[in-house]
């Protein structure tokens, strides 16, 4: 019995830690929050083989699991990466490789050349008046908050579980500016768009969501984790009444329960990811409330460690900001909590 | 990722469940410590090696070598059929591996074998009116006097004191010494003149605990573990044992099944409990959280077996979040009740003998007892996360 992760996994997660942190500082994504571009990050995790992790290896990819996206997802939160990668190495791979028929485009995928975008949001929980109907091969309708905004395809989901291919060429995208500026979000107007169907087997679509549904719950994970972190180090350095503010109980138990709500999120994650591809029964459940506890806890580290950084904590100096709303914008993607726990609940029969 | 425990473990699983399916029978549901039916048990277990395994047999145990996947194993399976575990107390989860540790050869022979097979019973001396979380400030004292120790003083929130043979027991025998240093760790007969015991009824009405008062207790002088001043040092080995056992996942797991079947029978105005979505979402996310715990703690038991692995934070909050998360879950069951959740005792319309207000009252004990969940916090923030201590304030 081994619960962890192998030499291998540690080692890729070294590599994509490392690319961060050298590549995408805070500057960086900073600069990107204020218009720049993502182009540069994807092509250095492309050549991390990061897009090509879950594309089978026929198709040109690399065939890993979904253990091993989890553990980029997770690096990806941690360092608030503005990168598309939920779509384009996760949801889109996923669902492409359900039935075959794309191995070119998965290849594409696969080289980072080519970026699929997700619009699930009309099948997972509509929200005003969008939504999206498909007849003789085109698309009618909208789809909001679409990501990832540059993609070059998009995903779509309907709200009978059947899955599209749209290219952005033939969509009309509005941007959607939203608190997360780490990952942007589009609306998308399709007037008789020509459209591919992916899969009419709603399996498909849930295979599809729950792998997505644990990839932002280990993105929370990293995300929350790097709050503690700087809770704990801020706490460590700032003094007042001559003293370290980490050495108040006050503080050090906000921190001490951060880490004890976190650190089986840890072993939640890992679990969710590695049900996916091994444990086929135990997969819709563990991702249903993998979600919604990861997004529990994302809001509770986000708010507490906001609170110990205290006035610095809430300024744009400090940039926590953007862990905070990364958790934020988790917890809503693919399903809020409640919406979520329902899920779960329905499995077991309890609805 | 490996989440079996492989082939090889299979055959002893079987090995267990036919013990089990032989024995069952005999197996005594709730038997109070003595009795010659739980006697007879602890037996029948440690002769086949599913109490005190790991037990020298020059000791009276079964002599396995230490094997926590066998251990996990033997814990599934008996509660899967419900089976009785055992003897358990404070004797034999936490003195036991003390003496193992650090006992002389004397006292292993004299203590180890009569106390696993349930023949001596023990308590434990530890807490103080004045020393409580702060426990290595304990005062009750114990003079030598040729060759007796005589102690003065008093214990306090001692389980099973009033039922206890012997006690195990931290004095101050060194008082000039630094706090830590100056405490010894003394066994000693309950029937010793000078011991009076006096009932703790709790908020649960039943008297769980006691205070045990000493006036000139006489003890011979070499039933000490470990040198003078050595005592804090023995404790603390015991109270990492007692941290380990407190917030089981998998007894949180049973309580969760039992909860959700609560909701399918409990009903408001005619509605069942399990339909209104706002009780079902409670269940759901205590339900995530006994999921994290549940893989938490695979996550802990992986990395005792894998010496690599670090998961010595994962370890440190079980205490924390598994006494917490069990309180809310016993809670969410008083809440589904309504009124109803409020009998108690002869009441007629009691649900599950009382067992869920019980339990919410038992595990609010917990968050406080074996380290409060503010010391838990300390220790999670200073050793787990490398946080500065609080400044130390000079004894006024």
């Amino acid at each position: 019995m081994q619960f962890g992760l192998s030499e291998e996994q540690v080692l890729l997660q070294d590599n994509v830690k490392r690319f961060l942190m050298e590549q995408v500082p805070l500057e960086k994504v900073r600069a990107y929050a204020d218009g720049g571009s993502d182009a540069d990050f994807w092509a250095g995790m492309a050549e991390l083989g990061v897009p090509a992790l879950l594309v089978p290896e026929a198709d040109g990819g690399i065939g890993l699991s979904p253990l091993d996206a989890a553990i980029v997802a997770e690096s990806c939160g941690y360092h608030v990466a503005p990168v598309p990668f939920l779509g384009s190495a996760v949801m889109a791979p996923t669902a492409l490789a359900c039935n075959g028929g794309y191995s070119e485009l998965l290849g594409e995928i696969a080289a980072g050349s080519v970026r699929v975008g997700i619009a699930f949001g009309e099948a997972v929980g509509r929200r005003i008046d969008a939504d999206v109907a498909f007849a003789d091969g085109k698309l009618s309708g909208k789809s909001l908050f679409a990501f990832d905004a540059e993609a070059d395809f998009y995903l779509v989901a309907s709200r009978d579980h059947h899955m599209y291919l749209v290219a952005a060429t033939d969509v009309e995208r509005k941007p959607l500016t939203t608190v997360d500026r780490t990952r942007r979000t589009v609306e998308l107007n399709y007037d008789a768009s020509p459209a591919q169907l992916v899969s009419d087997n709603p399996q498909d679509y849930l295979d599809t969501l729950d792998i997505g549904r644990v990839m932002l719950a280990a993105d929370t994970l990293g995300a929350a984790q790097a709050m503690l972190d700087q809770a704990v180090e801020y706490a460590k350095q700032r003094e007042q009444f001559n003293r370290p503010i980490g050495s108040f109980q006050a503080v050090k138990h906000m921190c001490a329960e951060m880490a004890a709500h976190l650190e089986p999120c840890r072993a939640m994650v890992w679990f969710a990811a590695h049900a996916l591809a091994d444990l086929p029964d135990e997969a819709r459940l563990t991702a249903c409330h993998t979600k919604a506890h990861l997004a529990e806890v994302g809001k509770f580290v986000a708010k507490t460690s906001t609170e110990v950084h205290g006035g610095m904590g809430f300024t744009d100096l400090v940039g926590l900001h953007y862990w905070f709303k990364r958790c934020g914008s988790n917890r809503q993607w693919l399903g809020a909590p409640e919406l979520v726990r329902e899920e779960a609940a329905a499995l077991q029969g309890l609805v | 990722m490996d989440l079996s425990f492989g082939p090889e473990y299979e055959n002893f699983r079987q090995d267990v469940r036919t013990f089990l399916t032989t024995h069952s029978d005999k197996s005594p549901s709730g038997a109070s410590l003595r009795s010659d039916d739980a006697l007879a048990w602890q037996k029948l277990l440690i002769d086949n090696g599913y109490a005190a395994r790991t037990i020298p047999k020059a000791y009276g145990g079964y002599g396995a070598q230490p094997n926590i996947i066998e251990s996990r194993i033997i814990a599934e399976e008996f509660a899967e059929a419900r089976a009785n575990p055992g003897l358990g107390g404070q004797g034999i989860s936490m003195l036991v591996p003390t003496l193992l540790e650090m006992g002389t050869e004397e006292q292993k022979q004299t203590f180890v074998s009569p106390t696993i097979h349930g023949d001596m019973v023990w308590c434990q001396g530890y807490s103080e009116p004045g020393a409580g979380s702060d426990l290595a400030s304990l005062t009750t004292s114990a003079v030598l006097d040729g060759d007796e120790w005589v102690i003065n003083g008093q214990k306090i929130w001692t389980s099973t004191a009033h039922l206890a043979d012997w006690i195990f027991c931290l004095v101050r025998t060194e008082p000039d010494a630094p706090k830590h240093k100056g405490i010894s760790f003394l066994l000693f007969k309950m029937d010793t003149p000078g011991i009076e015991i006096r009932p703790l009824v709790d908020m649960t009405l039943n008297a769980n605990f006691n205070e045990v008062f000493f006036t000139d207790v006489r003890v011979p002088k070499h039933q000490i573990v470990g040198q003078r001043g050595e005592g804090w040092m023995v404790a603390n080995a015991i109270l990492g044992h007692e941290r380990d056992s407190l917030g089981n996942p998998n007894n949180t797991l049973t309580r969760l099944n039992a909860l959700t079947e609560l909701m399918k029978t409990e009903t408001v105005g005619g509605e069942r409990m399990i339909d209104n979505p706002v009780y079902r979402d409670r269940l759901m996310s205590i339900q995530g959280r006994v999921m994290a715990m549940r893989f938490n703690d695979l996550r802990v038991l992986s990395s005792r077996i894998n010496k690599d692995q670090d998961a010595s934070l994962a370890r440190m909050i079980v205490k924390l979040q598994g006494t917490e998360l069990r309180h809310d879950l016993e809670g969410l069951a008083i809440d589904i009740m309504g009124e109803v959740g409020l009998a108690f005792e002869d009441n007629p319309y009691l649900r599950a003998a009382g067992s869920w207000q019980y339990q919410y009252m038992y595990f609010l004990g917990l968050i406080i007892g074996g380290g409060t969940s503010q010391i838990q916090k300390n220790i999670i923030s200073e050793r787990g996360l490398d946080m500065p201590r609080e400044p130390k304030f000079e004894k006024r």
